[in-house]
């Protein structure tokens, strides 16, 4: 430990172990941790609530940022499944992949993704207040992305797709009844959800994609303008109430 | 518009020698039954709106008003009932799915009704609970496979850590009802309740009100699939959490709150616009085997440090032995079995009144199987779906019951009568709604005191009850099957719930 800054070997750690390393860490102050040889322990910086710096070097778990509120996780690697979930504040940033029903529940913060991501990504996340999640996808998302989406901004930019190459999730914003979902390139109608309708793009959108991705670009090292340069899709919910006719009073 | 086939379900009675056209019923009734005529200084009703719940009669100073089933008979049918003819015009008229509010009213064998109790006589005395001392306090979490003592000079003390537990007072709980589905006053008077007679009461899915903070100690915090209002104060403040995957009244099927029920309040609680619906779906998309319930488990005790019991709520159904059984080895500190009667705040009707199995039946198949397998001592269990009685109490408890859990008991407490409108959000009772008119009808003060009356009278008659069996500690009761006897059962359903037939020794 040096100036706030911790280094934590997790090699052959426990989860548990780990992660009462990394909140001893936290309640004394650490400004920077770094941890290292980290492999498949889950809930690293699950309700982390103060303003810290997490690398990560390896593959975390399952629940990556679980309930978190506030730290910055940067990950040099994959992470796996439910990363973020039900997460409140803070920023995810993932050099690598991530797994199923990424930004489970999320309430605000962002989460950025280099590359593709699994099934049910930005499922339930929703927004209040003046809270309001990002999640920034720079591959494709497998089917059911922004599956009951009541809120937030769900983006993917299908870098990762070869050119002339569709994405291939169906359902996509099955339940949805809040949010906005941008995904650069086009999708088809049949790989919609009933609940979502495609409309246009208008100014406010592209001011806020290009936000979006002037920090994804950032983070990745990557041109913002020359993925701004592609058409975007823009999908939205029909209704915020899209179950309201199902029920006989 | 083509006619309605459907008439009124009651007939209102008015005496109108006792009317005073004094127009309290027609305040009172928030489905707009009574109207007043200033013409002819008379009242009259339209009763096809009435929904039976006695607000009415029960206010009216004169007591001139008598609300009965209606008069208006189908030709008797015994397949064909009233309710099945009505059920399908509503459906021919709508097309929609019917929903109800409570639990299941269909006349299943209700098995608590066909069970007796033991006392005690000659050969062990009984103990009177009025003079004896007479436990009844219950832990609920898990307990290890032994506890080691350390003798210090005259001082022992306990060498093993325990896992976290929450101390009952008696063995009873108030069961999840969210802000939402009931009123804020509601909420407030079963967390004063709670706290005055040291238990819990359980937030559901709606999150925690700000100024339901103060009864932490005595919260159980829902995490439900749509995580409504779960974030890290909610987390800490409870004392402990309860998963959701299902409840009895509607097992496999999520929860849905109307957008006209998420009012500025009920959004600020559960953390989501105002005027949204709040869709909770039955699948857990983080959740698919017992693998990934461990995980969640998990999640939630790396978040609270594993200092709270982390519970899971599933409902009772067919496989629900073995699936207690993994729920168990996932890491439950207890686990909490709804059965086919417990309540609602709405619910397909189809639903509530054919999915599930009776919690006598699941609780005796869970409590068998945990003992066979030698993992009783490692969860809790809280047996719910209607427990109405003291007499329900004890005799789930010695099925192998911990604690049981009251939901639809406690809201009869507050005035409740059962009218399973809940769904409709006009609650006359001023329990299953958000209309500011009608929520300040339940006094929190008077709701409270009436909820712990009705907890001092159970504990005192279940104390009467173990007294009686020659039993001084509520622990001494959980699964001893010995002192229950079954009337009217045949030899498959004795068996299951491992008990013997009255009569035998
Ligand atoms: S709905 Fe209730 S208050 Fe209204 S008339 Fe019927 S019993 Fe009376
Ligand atoms: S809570 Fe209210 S609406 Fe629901 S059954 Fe009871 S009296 Fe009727």
């Amino acid at each position: 430990m040096r100036d706030g800054r911790w280094e934590i070997d997790a090699n052959g750690m426990h989860y548990r172990a780990l992660n009462a390393r990394l909140r001893e860490a936290v309640e004394n102050g650490a400004e920077c941790i770094v941890l290292r040889n980290v492999c498949g322990q889950r809930y690293i910086g699950a309700n982390l609530h103060r303003p810290v710096e997490i690398h990560i070097y390896g593959t975390p778990g399952n629940d990556l940022a679980a309930f978190m509120d506030g730290p910055r996780i940067i990950v040099y690697g994959n992470a796996q499944d439910a990363c973020g979930n039900t997460m409140n504040g803070g920023e995810v940033v993932i050099h690598g992949r991530a797994g199923d029903v990424t930004g489970y529940s999320i309430r605000g913060g962002k989460i950025f993704v280099r590359d593709d991501v699994g099934y049910r990504v930005g499922i339930h996340i929703k927004e209040y207040q003046e809270q309001r999640p990002f999640i920034v996808i720079g591959g494709t998302a497998q089917h059911f992305l922004g599956e009951y989406m009541a809120g937030g901004v769900l983006v993917v930019l299908g870098l990762t797709l070869r050119p002339g190459e569709c994405h291939t999730a169906t359902y996509i914003g099955t339940g949805m009844h809040g949010g906005v979902i941008y995904l650069r390139g086009k999708v088809a109608d049949y790989q919609l959800g009933r609940e979502v309708a495609s409309v246009p793009l208008e100014d406010g959108d592209w001011a806020l994609l290009r936000q979006l991705v002037q920090e994804f670009a950032a983070h990745f090292n990557r041109d913002a303008e020359e993925i701004l340069a592609a058409p975007f899709t823009k999908l939205v919910p029909l209704s915020s109430r899209p179950y309201g006719r199902l029920y006989a009073y | 518009m083509s006619l309605s086939l459907l008439t009124a379900e009651f007939h209102v009675e008015r005496d109108e020698i006792r009317c005073i056209a004094c127009q309290v019923c027609v305040r009172q009734c928030a489905n707009d039954v009574h109207v007043y005529d200033p013409d002819d200084d008379r009242v009259y009703s339209d009763e096809t709106r009435c929904v039976g719940c006695h607000r009415c009669a029960t206010l009216c100073p004169t007591r001139a008003l008598t609300i009965r089933c209606t008069p208006q008979e189908f030709r008797a049918n015994a397949n064909w009932s009233p309710s099945i003819i009505t059920s399908v015009f509503k459906q021919a008229e709508t097309g929609g799915v019917l929903l109800t509010g409570m639990g299941c009213d269909q006349p299943y064998p209700i098995y608590f009704d066909h069970i007796l109790l033991n006392a005690a006589q000659v050969t062990n005395p009984s103990i009177d609970p009025l003079r004896e001392p007479m436990e009844l306090r219950t832990f609920i979490g898990r307990k290890p496979e032994q506890v080691g003592v350390v003798q210090d000079r005259d001082n022992m003390r306990l060498e093993t850590r325990l896992a976290p537990q929450l101390v009952l007072e008696t063995p009873i709980l108030f069961s999840a009802m969210s802000y939402g589905s009931i009123s804020y006053n509601a909420c407030l008077s079963l967390a004063r309740a709670a706290k005055e007679c040291g238990i819990l009461y359980n937030t559901g899915e709606g999150g925690l009100h700000p100024t339901l903070y103060e009864y932490g100690p005595y919260t159980i915090a829902q995490v439900a699939s749509g995580r409504f209002g779960v974030h890290r104060a909610y987390l800490e403040t409870a004392a402990a959490l309860e998963i959701k995957i299902g409840q009895g009244a509607k097992p496999g099927i999520g929860g849905h709150l109307p957008g006209e029920k998420v009012s500025e309040d009920v959004s600020r609680t559960r953390m989501i616009p105002q005027g949204t619906d709040a869709l909770s779906p039955a699948p857990h998309h983080d959740i698919y085997s017992i693998e990934d319930l461990r995980q969640l488990i998990y999640a939630l005790k790396e978040a609270t440090n594993y200092t709270k019991p982390v519970g899971v709520k599933v409902a009772a159904v067919h496989h629900i032995a073995p699936i207690a059984s993994g729920i168990a080895r996932a890491g439950a500190d207890y686990i909490a079995i709804d059965g086919l009667r417990g309540g609602t705040g709405a619910a397909p009707t189809v639903i509530r009144n054919n999915v599930g199995i009776p919690i006598e039946m699941a609780i005796a198949a869970v409590d068998e199987r945990l003992r066979q397998e030698g993992i009783r001592n490692q969860v809790s269990l809280i047996a719910a779906g209607s427990i109405r009685s003291s007499a329900d109490v004890v005799k789930a408890i010695a099925l192998g019951a911990d604690a049981v859990y009251i939901g639809t008991a406690a809201l009869v407490a507050m005035g409740c009568h059962l009218c399973q409108k809940c769904y409709t959000g006009k609650c006359n009772w001023g329990i299953a709604t958000q209309d500011p008119y009608l929520t300040k009808r339940l006094n929190p003060n008077i709701g409270a005191r009436r909820l712990v009356n009705l907890l001092r009278a159970w504990s005192l008659e279940i104390k009467e009850m173990l007294g009686g069996m020659g039993i001084n500690a509520i622990e001494s009761l959980r699964g001893n099957r010995d002192h229950l006897r079954g009337v009217g059962l045949n030899e498959v359903e004795l068996r299951v719930l491992g008990i013997k037939a009255a009569g035998e020794s």
